[in-house]
């Protein structure tokens, strides 16, 4: 019998697989087809200070083998996460992960703030959203800007800081080492990659943002090397995220480097797939010999 | 558990106008909890994203659902070639329906083209007091004309080459309807510009609409915030809220059709 459990910068999950942040809400829509509570974690939807609306329609565009979207971090704020969600959550025997956003340092300070003072057990520091204007990615970009919004939300953080990565840079593990120095307890990648669809006879863009978020299977081998990438780059742990449909998917992805999964895109495909991924990763080790699944991370060996 | 995910057998399949298919299945669980005006979220399978199909007919008893749609695009022209004995992977049923009065009521619906589908339970519902108004561009795009006289309902069919019934909008012909007779209720789906007169109808007479929306979808079910619509609320503000969840079907006034 493999054990399941794996400890990310000191907090235990009963498995490896979170769902990952904008694909799963705060959990109640996917609790109407199973117990939430068979799973690792939940990354909660982004949450910013105040209530966003996010972009206008339409936010999602079909792509080979993945998906666009770009719906902007509409969220109820978090007065109402606080106050709602969370302990709705709580009520789970489910590892919690507060995913936040902001547009300004002011607000990252200030969203890390108030949720690190309530009840989570993670945070996890989104610096990579490509659907906001102002702030979200602009702030993962450059290892200066990292640095700069890690170590003021570090001052403030009150739980393990998560910091998630956008794929959309030259250097992912220079970008990494950055979040380590200024205090980030994990890192977690890949966000989505930046695309653009259009609709050949209006000649528009299919997405009234004009560029959203690419997501799924198609970016799934670029995530597996950036997560190799960064855990050359780093001594802190890795959730590794982007395209990951399968228990293949999610050990070949933990070879990479990864201590843990999130599951995002291939919810929409099949919402069971983290409970399909968890089980079939379970039998992978047992049939591998494991005494524990985080004898997997980062057992690649390269050529 | 509110969701369902159900493996259902095509039984009959028929293409009743060109690129239009009806699909009959066996879908007990789902066919047993739908009601009017929701959905379902077909996996299609060489493709990411299931594609969203109006629930065109459901009888829990016998466990049989209908669904009538349209080759849209390449999920849609997949959905198509699926043949009878196949199964299909159906996640459902969702949304928010169309509010129903009591039987007794009258009702008028108001199709365009594909748009006329979900309708088709709300004139079993409404039967003799149903009046289904339906718009499609020529005589060979009509549908579903017999299957809502077979409930009873009225219809009136519309064309814009006037090759079939009545030469003009729904709209037209809506506004006919609601001068010399009187309704309760309101239900439209198709375009939105249609949507919006039709709104504006029976707001000039008073009378409750109700409106299906159609949205590019991911998860269906609430989650993904993928398929918001603008709406209005009580106090004047605006908020996005989601299809597939709060929706389809909301009140007129309450969203924004421009």
């Amino acid at each position: 019998m493999t054990d399941m459990r794996v400890k990310i910068a000191g907090v235990e999950m009963k498995n490896p697989i979170i769902t990952a942040s904008g694909a799963f809400g705060y959990g109640m829509e996917y609790n109407e087809f199973y117990d939430i509570s068979l799973l690792g974690g939940i990354s909660c939807k982004g949450t910013t200070v105040l209530e966003r609306q996010g972009n206008p329609g339409p936010r999602i565009a079909e792509t080979p083998s993945g998906m666009l979207n770009s719906v902007g971090l509409q969220n109820p704020g978090s007065e109402a996460f606080i106050n709602t969600y969370l302990p709705w959550l709580r009520q789970r025997d489910i590892t919690v992960i507060s995913n936040v956003a902001g547009h300004s340092m002011d607000e990252y300070v200030e969203i890390v703030r108030r949720v690190s003072d309530a009840n989570v057990d993670m945070v996890e520091l989104n610096i990579s959203c490509p659907n906001v204007k102002e702030g979200g990615m602009s702030f993962g970009t450059s290892c200066e800007s990292v640095e700069a919004v890690v170590s003021e939300v570090r001052k403030v953080c009150k739980r393990p800081l998560i910091v998630k990565l956008t794929p959309n840079v030259t250097d992912i593990g220079e970008i990494a080492k950055a979040a380590e120095a200024a205090g980030a307890d994990a890192v977690s990648l890949i966000n989505t990659l930046t695309g653009m669809r259009i609709d050949i006879r209006t000649r528009r863009p299919i997405l009234k943002n004009n560029i959203g978020g690419l997501s799924g299977p198609a970016v799934f081998p670029v995530a597996v090397r950036m997560v190799r990438q960064v855990y050359k780059s780093v001594n802190i742990p890795i959730i590794g995220m982007g395209g990951v449909a399968t228990w293949e998917d999610a050990a070949e992805m933990m070879m990479a480097g990864a201590a843990a999964i999130q599951v995002g895109a291939a919810l929409f495909r099949d919402p069971y797939a983290p409970l399909k991924i968890i089980d079939g990763l379970k039998a992978f080790c047992e049939e591998q010999g494991l005494a524990s699944v985080t004898e997997l991370t980062g057992t690649v060996e390269e050529w | 558990m509110r969701y369902l995910q159900e493996q259902c057998e095509l039984i009959y399949k028929e293409e009743i106008a060109k690129g239009v298919f009806s699909f009959t299945l066996k879908a007990p669980q789902i066919a047993g909890k739908a009601s009017c005006g929701q959905f379902v979220n077909i996996l299609c399978d060489p493709f990411e994203l299931r594609r969203p199909i109006s629930i065109g007919g459901f009888d829990a008893a016998s466990g049989i659902l209908r669904l009538v749609f349209e080759i849209r695009g390449k999920g849609t022209d997949w959905l198509a070639a699926r043949n009878e004995g196949d199964m299909l992977d159906m996640i459902g049923p969702l949304g928010h329906g169309f509010p129903l009065l009591d039987e007794s009521k009258k009702a008028v619906m108001i199709g365009g083209g594909i748009g006329t589908p979900p309708l088709l339970p709300l004139c079993r519902h409404y039967g003799a007091n149903a009046t289904l108004i339906s718009g499609f561009r020529n005589a060979s795009a009509v549908i579903l004309e017999e299957d809502a006289k077979a409930f009873g309902a009225k219809t009136v069919v519309c064309t814009d080459d006037g090759s079939y019934g009545f030469a003009g909008f729904t709209t037209q012909a809506l506004e006919a309807e609601l001068a010399n007779g009187t309704f309760d209720v309101v239900y439209t789906c198709g375009p939105k510009v249609m949507m919006r007169k039709v709104a504006e109808l029976a707001a000039k007479y008073g009378i409750l609409c109700y409106v299906s929306m159609e949205e590019r979808m991911a998860c269906g079910v609430g989650a993904c915030l993928g398929c918001a619509c603008k709406t209005k609320e009580a106090d004047g503000s605006t908020a996005m809220k989601r299809v597939c969840l709060n929706g389809p079907v909301f009140e007129a006034s309450e969203v924004d059709l421009t």
